[in-house]
């Protein structure tokens, strides 16, 4: 506990500062009478514009950081920032607010709305946020373009392949142009090809965006990638090390 | 709104199985409700004009006849009635009001048929009344609720000593045979006791009677006659003739049993004799229903300023079988509308809470993404109202395809209180309240059932509805 807590992120220079604070964060799931310490006191900071994995084995605690960090949880303890807010202090509605402009969400399992095409589902973060509709347009369409989807605006989520279901998901946490993106596992459910590919466009699209990737993996191909690399045991932060991918 | 509704549509097309159970339920729910309403409204126009037709709107009495006067009328005539009723036609509220005025007189009294081969007495309720006046009244159909008007030509205003009675009055006085009444058995022949001297004299004079009368009515008019008996108002008993031009079965018994109609000249006769002829009561019938309780009021304002002990009461109030038979149809209605509310509610909410099931971790998608919990219950409720609101509309035509047939069939039927049969109609077309008001009820039902599941998805917390599966 004592380790984890002096780990921190270096943060240097103002395109450096920190996007992702934790303070002494834990986080304990209750069963009954039974206590299950998911996250025993981690303190960290994030970098922004950067590409930060999480790494760990399973029930390690990597999901339950990814969910603090995306303000969809709450610690049990310590104190969590993102973006400059302190989220204890954030209702529940300010909370989604918060999400809605600050936070784009990748999930393992796509996760996309089955009645709405890939381009609603593109869009729909931009109708959240209040966006006028010839800006959402012009913003969804380069998005489609972006992650090569721009011939499959209308199909539904059935009609496509699992790597483009994962493009249009990408897409939609894109393009409202977040500060953090969160990933859990984004590249589990598909083949190494593809995910390869997956990789590589958010490898780009991070790059041209200057948005905090932030991912909990154990794809080797992702590690890879990774600007910073957080490595969870038990709950516990074991090691930083920054990558020499860029 | 565009998205949640859009989101909603899809959603219900998504499961087009389970929303066309739903919807089914809540358009069955529609057709009951709005095919009862029909009926009853068809009942209440019915029941209502029938009703106008015979008593009118409103009635004036002198104050206290209400309450007081049914044991002696004659006690309570209106002095100088024609006034009154001119003061009421010229009065530029109500006057414009009236389709027609009249005056009545009501009056009890013992009817008896001597006619030789029958001797029978009965005591009779009756009213006397202007014929041209009732015949107007029997047209009025504001709400087309009547089985359509035939001319009665049994009493005229040129024949002063005409006049109808009820089938059961006949039947008891012996003049089924003579009006040639159907289905209505002659008198049995009165048995005097055995040995008995007086009656075999009161059988001689009768047998001598019947032979003079067949002797006068060789060669004259073989209408019926009954002798009507009254006190007159000064307490002096008094005796006139009524020519019985017909009899008219009057839906209840006691009243067929005891009803006499007659001109209003004849029963002032019978009950003022050459005093001063009053009338007991002075019906208005008005245009439209809708105008009795301004008219109403305007009344009793007029009668106070003129210093007139002078009531009015409505139909309502006169006729409370109305009233009674009105809160029936609304209880059953109420009834009708609290079972099939019950039923909607449950398949609905059994429906949402399936939606919400299945679509938990897309809930935990959309409110990662930045829904609020207003909008992952509006969205839910959205899909329920939208399954109600279709459901409920195609309810409401189903309802209205099934009552033109039913109104095109010409079904009829005898509703409690008539003595004839009528259409049988389902008054639903034209009925906006009836059809607005059952269909919002349903949306309104659609709405709070799913309000409860669309909560529920609501106060997920989101990473545990991203972790359903």
């Amino acid at each position: 506990m004592a380790r984890a807590a002096v780990l921190v992120a270096a943060a240097t220079g103002a395109d450096r500062a920190a996007v992702v604070r934790l303070r002494q964060v834990a986080k304990t799931y209750r069963s009954g009478t039974l206590e299950v310490p998911a996250l025993r006191g981690i303190s960290l900071e994030i970098p922004s514009y950067r590409f930060s994995v999480v790494v760990g084995a399973s029930g390690s605690g990597k999901t339950t950081l990814l969910n603090l960090i995306g303000c969809i949880d709450s610690p049990s303890s310590g104190a969590v920032e993102v973006c400059g807010e302190e989220i204890a202090t954030l209702s529940d509605d300010a909370l989604s607010d918060f999400r809605a402009r600050n936070i784009g969400f990748i999930f393992q399992t796509f996760s996309l709305v089955p009645v709405l095409s890939a381009y609603e589902n593109i869009e729909y973060p931009l109708l959240l946020v209040g966006m006028p509709q010839a800006e959402r347009r012009r913003r969804t369409l380069a998005m489609l373009e972006a992650v090569g989807l721009g011939g499959q605006a209308h199909q539904r989520p059935n009609e496509l392949s699992g790597g483009q279901r994962q493009r249009v998901a990408i897409a939609r946490a894109l393009v409202k142009e977040p500060q953090v993106v969160l990933a859990d596992e984004p590249t589990a459910n598909l083949d190494s090809t593809t995910g390869a590919s997956i990789i590589e466009l958010m490898r780009r699209v991070q790059v041209q965006s200057r948005t905090t990737f932030i991912f909990a993996t154990h794809d080797p191909q992702l590690m890879s990638h990774a600007d910073e690399t957080f490595t969870i045991r038990d709950g516990e932060l074991v090691e930083h090390r920054k990558g020499d991918a860029r | 709104m565009n998205l949640l509704l859009k989101i909603a549509f899809r959603n219900m097309l998504r499961n087009l199985r389970r929303s066309l159970m739903t919807g089914s339920a809540v358009a069955a729910g529609a057709v009951a409700l709005l095919l009862f309403g029909g009926f009853a409204a068809y009942i209440f126009a019915g029941l209502e004009t029938n009703n106008v037709q015979r008593i009118g709107h409103l009635t004036v009495f002198r104050a206290g006849y209400f309450l007081l006067g049914a044991g002696n009328p004659a006690a309570y005539g209106i002095d100088r009635y024609r006034d009154v009723i001119e003061l009421i036609e010229r009065d530029p509220v109500v006057g414009p009001m009236i389709n027609v005025i009249t005056p009545t007189q009501s009056l009890v009294g013992i009817a008896g048929n001597f006619s030789g081969s029958v001797e029978a007495s009965k005591t009779f309720l009756g009213t006397g009344l202007i014929p041209s006046n009732r015949e107007r009244m029997r047209q009025w159909d504001e709400f087309r609720a009547s089985a359509g008007y035939v001319p009665d030509r049994r009493m005229s205003d040129e024949d002063a000593s005409r006049g109808e009675i009820g089938v059961g009055l006949a039947r008891v006085l012996g003049l089924c045979g003579p009006l040639g009444l159907r289905g209505c058995p002659a008198l049995p022949a009165a048995r005097p006791p055995a040995g008995s001297a007086a009656g075999a004299a009161s059988r001689e004079l009768t047998d001598l009677a019947a032979r003079d009368l067949a002797a006068e009515a060789q060669g004259s008019d073989p209408t019926p006659q009954i002798d009507l008996l009254a006190a007159t108002a000064g307490g002096a008993p008094n005796v006139v003739q009524l020519v019985v031009g017909g009899a008219e079965p009057q839906g209840v018994k006691e009243l067929d049993d005891n009803f006499v109609a007659m001109p209003l000249a004849l029963a002032q006769q019978l009950v003022y004799g050459r005093s001063e002829h009053k009338a007991t009561g002075i019906v208005l019938q008005l245009h439209r229903s809708e105008d009795l309780r301004a008219a109403r009021a305007r009344l009793t304002t007029l009668f106070k300023q003129k210093h007139l002990d002078l009531e009015v009461r409505d139909f309502g109030e006169l006729s409370p079988f109305y009233g009674q038979v009105k809160n029936m149809f609304s209880a059953i209605f109420l009834f009708i509308a609290l079972v099939m509310g019950v039923i909607v509610l449950f398949a609905v909410v059994n429906t949402m809470t399936m939606n919400v099931m299945e679509r938990t971790n897309e809930v935990g998608t959309i409110r990662a993404l930045g829904v609020r919990r207003a909008g992952i219950r509006s969205q839910f409720t959205a899909e329920g109202v939208l399954i109600g609101a279709i459901g409920a509309t195609v309810g409401a035509v189903l309802a209205l395809a099934i009552a033109a047939l039913v109104n095109q069939a010409g079904l009829t039927w005898t509703p409690p209180g008539n003595a004839t049969a009528v259409p049988l109609r389902l008054d639903v077309a034209g009925r906006a309240a009836l059809v607005g008001g059952a269909w919002l009820g349903l949306a309104i039902v659609t709405t709070l059932a799913a309000l409860l599941p669309a909560n529920r998805a609501a106060r997920l917390p989101v990473v545990d509805a991203l972790r359903h599966v």
